[in-house]
């Protein structure tokens, strides 16, 4: 026998997670309810978590902790932040450009390195594969082969698909179909686990008809 | 015979005696299984604050008494102190909690189930950073030949040389979207996806943003932009802000069309649904960073019957939008559609860039696959030179 705080916490799961399967049938006043306290919850609890897990840790604490170079490079993004608040005063709003675009910068130079080592180099590396005889592995690379140079024809955007560049992208696109088919059957079942185990925590935590 | 009877026995005895005697005398000891050298030295190629230790053992084979070696480190004025333990069939570890520029010495103490042997001091070492990572040469220059190319068709394109694009399908979609939520007099619904501003799908989606602002702007149709991020929020705002203001619709502009929902991922998804059932848009654009939610959203958005434009490069969500919207922005396409729309130098002069990249990926596996596959018709075993630079140039590109 749980604490009164778990069978209520219980209840008050298994009523939310009802009202919110209840869009499947229409919006209703349950759902309406549960949405917005969910989306209110969740937007206070992201601002503890930033407060406590990126600001205090990351500003606070190391300025008041490091010393020298750490302790004042800490103010620069320190800084940023702040200017994103100018966006409270319409006359010097334009301000908060800069640190949008200081961080678009970032975001931008990072992942240029970060996807030609982490993705790019990797898969053309494992594109190379000889066809050494008349076995299921050579008919395999061969079919890995086609796959990647079609594909890669599909999303040339320099010339119209016409031709010989036309014919390989429509072949790309086969591939491209054929391996989202394969992606969503594999995502289905995550889903349908995800279903099972909010159908226990109803029949099993809530209801105890199942052991 | 009687001389040799005894001669017999006095041997038998003799042999008896030295037999007896190796029984009753102690087993001679083991040799202790000590670490004889410790080496200690920077580790190669990294960023810092990292040292390796390796040692050999005393004796020839690793003794089954050993039970595990604990490596001590201490630097000038310090005592040995543990800093961390190896199974018994290792003979290395890496410090990886070296402070930069400060110089240890480590001992390993060897655990056996009698106790413990110390070996003596490696050599000093200290943790340097490199400025220069051998491994990864490769990376170096795809990144030089990327941008490279990239930087070549920007100038090309500032210059004023005309760029040809080829025209993305989904994009006669957006025009044909935003005219009939007008004819309907039903909202716009822009959902930019879930991630930062950093990501670089919901730069592209931002992008096209401008493009469907400047038109409903023009049409005076509503326009609803949820975000699940404070900066897109902000950087959403100011596109939307000056998409009014190009088509001179700056005073119908309303900042409170572009609004904060949540960051958290399916607090934002049932924000958003809401949204959709009960201001019923006739366009929904669901383009950007997207995961679990895509479904839901692309499912809500049909089941109100609204147009659905979706793209995102996340190829793992890409097959639910395919499977439940009107329109899908595959991949690339969706940066192919900001740069088409947009014009920008920058952005068609990146475009071009990439397709050069593509295109000579495309050469390099097909021209490698066909030397190296006529290298193994000549020698099958692959010791044909074709064959080996097909070999070179994968572990090259692995950076080993």
């Amino acid at each position: 026998m749980g604490s009164m705080g778990t069978i209520i916490g219980t209840w008050l799961a298994g009523f939310l997670t009802l009202a919110i399967l209840s869009f499947l049938y229409k919006d209703n006043p349950f759902y309406k309810l549960a949405e917005h306290l969910y989306v209110g919850v969740s937007a206070g609890y992201w601002l503890i978590y930033v407060v406590f897990f990126d600001v205090k840790p990351m500003l606070i604490d190391t300025f008041m902790n490091e010393t020298g170079f750490e302790k004042w490079i800490i103010l620069i993004p320190g800084a940023l932040g702040l200017i994103m608040l100018s966006r409270w005063f319409p006359k010097i709003a334009w301000l908060s450009r800069w640190p949008i675009a200081f961080t678009v910068g970032i975001g931008a130079g990072l992942g240029i390195t970060a996807n030609l080592q982490g993705y790019v180099l990797p898969q053309v590396t494992a594109t190379l594969l000889p066809v050494t005889g008349f076995t299921v592995t050579d008919l395999s690379n061969i079919v890995l082969v086609i796959g990647v140079v079609t594909t890669l024809m599909y999303f040339y955007f320099s010339k119209p698909h016409k031709g010989v560049l036309g014919a390989g992208a429509r072949i790309g696109i086969v591939f491209i179909m054929i391996s989202f088919g394969a992606s969503f059957g594999y995502t289905l079942m995550a889903r349908i686990s995800l279903l099972i185990g909010r159908l226990h925590f109803l029949f099993h935590d809530l209801l105890h008809i199942l052991d | 015979m009687r001389h040799l009877s005894l001669t017999v026995t006095l041997v038998l005895l003799s042999i008896l005696a030295v037999a007896g005697g190796s029984a009753a005398a102690p087993p001679a000891p083991a040799p202790a299984p000590c670490v004889c050298s410790v080496s200690a030295y920077d580790v190669p190629d990294d960023g810092g604050g990292a040292i390796a230790v390796s040692w050999e053992l005393a004796t020839t084979t690793i003794s089954p008494a050993v039970t595990r070696f604990e490596v001590l480190r201490y630097a000038a004025g310090e005592e040995p102190a543990s800093i961390g333990e190896a199974p018994p069939r290792d003979s290395g570890f890496v410090d990886a909690d070296a402070d930069h520029g400060r110089t240890y010495q480590y001992i390993v103490r060897t655990h056996t189930i009698d106790g413990f042997v110390d070996s003596v001091p490696s050599d000093a070492a200290i943790a340097t950073a490199q400025w220069f990572a051998h491994g990864r040469v490769s990376s170096l220059i795809a990144v030089i030949l990327v941008c490279g190319s990239i930087i070549f068709f920007i100038v090309r394109a500032k210059a004023g040389t005309e760029l040809f694009i080829r025209k993305i399908p989904g994009l006669d979609a957006v025009d044909d979207a935003v005219g009939r939520a007008t004819e309907m007099g039903r909202p716009v619904l822009y959902v930019p996806g879930i991630e930062t501003v950093s990501e670089v799908g919901t730069l592209a989606a931002l992008t096209i943003l401008g493009h469907v602002a400047k038109k409903v702007a023009q049409h005076g149709t509503p326009l609803l932009v949820p975000t699940a991020d404070p900066i897109v929020m902000t950087t959403a705002q100011e596109i939307v802000k000056q998409a009014y203001a190009e088509v001179g619709q700056s005073d119908r502009f309303d900042p409170s069309s572009v609004f904060y929902l949540t960051y958290d991922q399916f607090g934002y998804t049932a924000g958003v649904d809401g949204i959709m059932v009960r201001e019923r848009p006739e366009a929904v654009f669901l383009l950007g960073y997207f995961a679990a939610e895509s479904l839901i959203l692309a499912e809500t958005a049909h089941e109100i019957g609204a147009i659905q434009i979706s793209g995102t490069k996340e190829t793992s969500q890409l097959p639910f939008f395919v499977a439940a919207c009107d329109y899908t922005l595959i991949g690339e396409e969706i940066f192919a559609a900001s740069s088409y729309l947009s014009h920008e130098p920058v952005m068609l002069g990146s475009l071009k860039g990439q397709d050069l990249i593509k295109i000579g990926i495309v050469y390099l596996v097909v021209g490698l696959v066909i030397l190296a596959s006529i290298g193994y018709a000549i020698a099958p075993d692959g010791t044909s030179a074709l064959s080996g630079a097909l070999e070179t140039v994968k572990q090259w590109m692995a950076g080993s």
